[in-house]
This record gives structure tokens, C-alpha cells and sequence, in this order.
């Protein structure tokens, strides 16, 4: 049978989980295209993603998506050896658009459909020729640390097709929802991560310190006896005590001093992100990190964690901004790696899973 | 004319409708739920045309039910369709989803000259539309589809499973009283719109409510 597998497979991924409506084709670890469709404009004046909105945007985009990738790269559906989806965890009225459509695909071209977990969809992009330093292969102790407006989670992957834990995450908000809230306290608009990077940078991010949320003795514990939130996060903390700042200064009748605060709270996000990220890893002998996720946009994000990385030994793997943030190329890519590995394809008969766990990679059939 | 039709504004449904066929149905499925559309939908079509030694290059039309019906359901049924639709390079219609009870209303004994039909669209609302009867016609719309409570309602005979839900304000017929849109009349429908030459609708959702996003008003400030 394997000697069956194709060595350098062409995958077609899908991506709806959240805003993006993405299409990607890879050909092994090359690849194609990347053709995103974002709804992005119309969330705008709600201020975060409206999941309704969203899903009726997937269901409009998917097709002349779909359309457009096979042209960029140049291929037909004939040609496809397999098809990739997000399965999940993601919104679960998004995720439904995009598994519709790839089983249908799927139905339609007689091809094998793999039904792919979005956390790991995120790292599998890092495998990309010339989009990692190590393009093809992932080291054998690799860590991810994934930050966008739907997830924070540091992961730990032994084996990208079958052994992934979630060693962290966000036992509340993401760190992309925390910045997008914000940013409507200081009046900045949506998407808030870009607003805040920017006016964050003529602040001082020393002038307030806001809260790192489970940071205490409790949560924490030691790398013995660990706490239960050891390398947990927890934004929603950290959003009041701005609110709370922003309404100080109001009440007193004094001008809101929003670039400090914007370069206060980044400070506490990216600090606590990156401390716990680090810690993670030394203490389960990770040797190297792949930074993942639309927050790997924020400057200062990148910058700490570099530095931190640096001092403890660890290198840093950033694939380019565009694979970082939630794309089709990245589901292609995982799906690729699955081929090759001779992982069986999950059929046309599971169900999207909102809350899918990294420990399935892809759904058996 | 080989018409694969699929609706999924209540139930999961889909059907192989034939212009020679008996009854013009070839084969057809329906689920008896409403919440497990992404699961079988697409291995039911793929037994539906492998059971009919079918292929999508036989396929000369696909229908899909453009709601109204619950969102997230409606979407999947849509997305399956326009994705066949465009891998086999087949022309895509799409029917108003009430029209399939009302089709099924209008070849029963219990038609009356004018009736409603109705579907649930939760949150103590019904989805619903007006019909005449013809004898020898397709039932013909002359209001609708809307979506309300159901006390709101015309004073008419009442069919399908929104009716059932509220036999208290609705004259709700006993026989349609679980009655969900399906694919198999659905096709029938628009096979027999399309031999005489009639339009149909595009893929386009009736959704018939926003969503329910709230633009968020100004932060209160302190004092
Ligand atoms: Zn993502």
C-alpha cells in the first residue's frame, strides 16, 4: 500500500473557523497558493467577530475562493491527491460552511478528504520550503506557541501526524480577543491588535502595571509540585483592570494617557505569553519554538519572544505573516504531511468539532 | 432530465428526480432530525448516486432549498450544492423550501383553494408562506415566505411542522402536523417548473432575519 502514497502529494486545504475563508495547495512541502478570503471589514463596526456574519460570508466566498486557487496555482481537481479541511476547534456555524463544501468536493472528485486540526494546521505551515529554517522536517523536540484572536496555547508536537499535547492556553479569552477589547476601551476601532502595536510604541510600557493573570504561587506551583495553571493564561483579568484604569482617569477629570496604557497592557499580554511560553518549554526539554497565529504579527510579541528564546536556549522558527495567520495553505500543509505518512483519510461522515482536541490531528474515519 | 435535488432547511434531505422516472422520483433520503446535517448529507448523496449507478456527468441540474429555515443547517445543504454544482460544471437552482410541503399539500385530498404552510424557525417563531391550489397546478405563492409568531398568522388551514408546534392558535392539519420540507417533492417541484419553461431561484439564503449582531453603543464613561 504505501508504496502507493505519492512522494510529493498535491493536497487542496480548506480553512472557514473563524473570519478567513481559505483555500491553499501545496505540493508536498511546496507551496502553490495561498487564496484568503477575509470577512474581516464586515465585523469592523461590531468591534469582534460576529459568527453569524462570518458563516454567511464562507458560504459566498467559498466557491470563487476555491475558484481562484486552482487558477493561481495552476491546476485542476483531477490533478489533487487529497483534500484537507478544518475539522475544528474553531466557530462552529464557520466550521460547518467549509467541512460542507470539502465533503462535497470530496463527493464530487471521488478524492480522499482529511478532516485536520486547526491548532496543528498552524504548525504544519512551518514545514513549507524555505518558510522555516529547517523547511521538510520539524525538530524531534518542537514547541508552538500560537496567539490569535481565537486561541493561546503552547503546544508540545513529538510527531506533526500523531503525537500533539496542549501543554497551555487561555482559560478565558484570547490574547487577540484582549486586544480587540481593548482597543474599544481606548476608542482605537477593530481589528485592535495592529491599533495598539502602533500607538503602543510612543508610550511608556512601564507607566502602569496591569495584572499577569495566574501568575500567583497557587496557579503556578513549582516544576515539581506544578499548579494547576501552571502554564495557563487568563486575559479577562487584565481587560477590567484597564477599563478600570481608563474609568480613573475620567473620573478625576484627567486626560487618558491611551498611548501608555496601550504600551502597559501589551506589556502585560506579551510578557506573561512569553514567560509561560519559555517556561513550558525548558521544563519539558523543548528545543525549539514556532510562533503561530495572527498576534505573531505584533511587533513586540516577536521582539520578547525572541529575546526570551535567546536567553534560554531555545530557537525561534517565525513563518512568514501571511501562513501565520489562519490561511488554507497551512491546512494543506498538515494534510500533505499526512499523506506522507500514510495516515488514512476520515471519509465523508464526521462532524465538525468547535472544541476539537490537539490530540486528534486528523479524524479517523 | 436527471435533477439532483437537496434541502436542508429542516431535516437533512436529497434526491435523484428523473423526468421518466415513476413518479419521477428515482431515489431520495430524508433524516428524521434537524441537527445532523454536516454529518450525513454528503454520504447520503454519495450512496443516493451510487445506488442509482449515477455520476455527477449525468447530472443535467442541481436543486437546492434556499431556506427559510435554521442557519447553520440551511448553509450546509447551500454550500453542498453550489460545491457539486461548481466541480461538475452543472447549472444550480434554487427553491423557495416551503414550496415542497405546499407541493405535497396541493396533491393531498386535504388542499384547500387557499392555505399556509409553516416550518419551526424557533425562538417561538414559525417560518411561513400562502399558497393557492389549482386543481392539475403547481400550488402557486402569493405571500411570503416571512417569519413570525405564529398567533400572527392569516386565519387559513395551516400545514407542516410548524403548525404542529402551535395547534392551539393554528387550524393545524392533523396529516402535515410533523410534515418538513424534503428534497424529493422539492425536485419534483422544480423538475416540473423547468420542463415548462418557468424560472426558478438562485442559491441565494432566505435567511429572513439579520444576524443578530449588536452594534455596540458608545462606552459609558465615568461620570
Ligand atoms: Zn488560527
Amino acid at each position: 500500500m504505501s508504496a502507493a502514497l505519492p512522494k510529493q502529494p498535491l493536497v487542496l486545504g480548506i480553512e472557514s473557523s473563524c473570519d478567513e475563508t481559505g483555500v491553499g495547495i501545496v505540493r508536498g512541502t511546496t507551496l502553490l497558493t495561498n487564496t484568503v478570503s477575509s470577512s474581516m471589514d464586515e465585523h469592523v463596526r461590531f468591534g469582534g467577530v460576529i459568527p453569524e456574519i462570518a458563516s454567511r460570508a464562507h458560504l459566498d466566498a467559498f466557491v470563487p475562493t476555491l475558484q481562484e486557487s486552482l487558477h493561481e496555482a495552476g491546476v485542476t481537481l483531477d490533478d489533487i491527491d487529497a483534500i484537507a479541511v478544518t475539522s475544528g476547534p474553531g466557530l462552529a456555524g464557520a466550521l460547518m460552511v467549509g467541512v460542507c463544501a470539502a465533503k462535497a468536493l470530496a463527493v464530487a472528485t471521488g478524492k480522499p478528504l482529511y478532516a485536520i486540526n486547526h491548532l496543528v494546521a498552524h504548525v504544519g505551515v512551518g514545514l513549507l520550503d524555505g518558510k522555516s529554517s529547517d523547511a521538510g522536517q520539524l525538530p524531534a523536540s518542537l514547541g508552538a506557541l500560537l496567539v490569535s484572536g481565537g486561541h493561546t496555547e503552547i503546544l508540545r508536537i513529538r510527531n506533526i501526524t500523531g503525537d500533539v499535547e496542549l501543554l497551555g492556553s487561555t482559560i478565558d479569552d484570547a490574547a487577540g480577543e484582549a486586544y480587540d477589547k481593548v482597543a474599544r476601551i481606548l476608542g482605537l476601532g477593530y481589528p485592535g491588535g495592529p491599533a495598539i502595536d502602533k500607538l503602543a510604541r510612543l508610550g511608556n510600557p512601564k507607566s502602569i502595571r496591569f495584572p499577569r493573570g495566574l501568575t500567583q504561587p497557587k496557579y503556578m506551583g513549582t516544576a515539581e509540585a506544578k499548579g494547576p495553571h501552571r502554564y495557563d493564561w487568563s486575559f479577562s483579568g487584565l481587560k477590567t483592570a484597564v477599563a478600570r484604569c481608563v474609568e480613573q482617569f475620567e473620573a478625576r477629570g484627567d486626560q487618558v494617557p491611551v498611548a501608555d496604557i496601550a504600551a502597559s497592557f501589551q506589556e502585560a499580554v506579551v510578557d506573561v505569553v512569553t514567560s509561560k511560553a519559555v517556561l513550558a518549554c525548558k521544563e519539558h526539554g523543548i528545543s525549539d519554538v514556532l510562533l503561530g497565529g495572527g498576534v505573531a504579527a505584533n511587533s513586540r510579541l516577536r521582539e520578547l519572544t525572541a529575546q526570551r528564546c535567546a536567553s534560554a536556549g531555545i530557537k525561534l522558527h517565525v513563518p512568514p505573516l501571511n501562513l501565520c495567520t489562519d490561511n488554507g495553505a497551512m491546512v494543506a500543509a498538515l494534510g500533505a504531511q499526512l499523506v506522507m505518512a500514510g495516515v488514512g483519510p476520515s471519509g465523508v461522515s464526521f462532524a465538525p468539532d468547535s472544541s476539537m482536541p490537539v490530540t486528534t490531528v486528523s479524524v479517523p474515519a | 432530465m436527471l435533477i439532483l435535488a437537496i434541502d436542508t432547511s429542516a431535516v437533512a434531505s436529497a434526491a435523484l428526480i428523473s423526468d421518466v422516472a415513476m413518479e419521477g422520483v428515482i431515489d431520495s433520503f430524508a433524516t428524521e432530525d434537524t441537527r445532523s446535517h454536516a454529518e450525513v448529507l454528503a454520504p447520503g448523496i454519495e450512496k443516493l448516486l451510487a445506488g442509482a449507478g449515477v455520476t455527477g456527468a449525468d447530472i443535467d441540474a442541481i436543486v437546492t432549498g434556499v431556506g427559510p429555515g435554521p442557519f447553520t443547517g440551511l448553509r450546509s445543504g447551500i454550500a453542498t450544492a453550489r460545491t457539486l454544482a461548481f466541480v461538475w460544471n452543472k447549472p444550480l437552482y434554487g427553491l423557495m423550501s416551503l414550496d415542497a410541503i405546499a407541493l405535497e399539500v396541493a396533491e393531498s385530498t386535504a388542499a384547500a383553494p387557499e392555505f399556509l404552510v409553516a416550518t419551526d424557525a424557533r425562538r417561538k417563531e414559525v417560518y411561513w408562506a400562502r399558497y393557492a391550489a389549482t386543481e392539475g397546478q403547481l400550488p402557486e405563492l402569493l405571500d411570503g415566505p416571512h417569519v413570525g409568531f405564529a398567533a400572527d398568522l392569516p386565519d387559513l388551514p395551516v400545514f407542516g411542522a410548524g403548525a404542529g408546534l402551535y395547534p392551539d392558535v393554528l387550524r393545524a392539519d392533523e396529516d402535515f402536523a410533523d410534515a418538513q420540507p424534503n428534497a424529493a417533492a422539492l425536485g419534483q417541484f422544480a423538475m416540473a417548473r423547468l420542463t415548462a419553461g418557468k424560472p426558478l431561484l438562485d442559491s441565494t439564503p432566505l435567511y429572513l432575519r439579520e444576524s443578530d449582531a449588536q452594534v455596540p453603543g458608545p462606552r459609558k464613561r465615568a461620570l
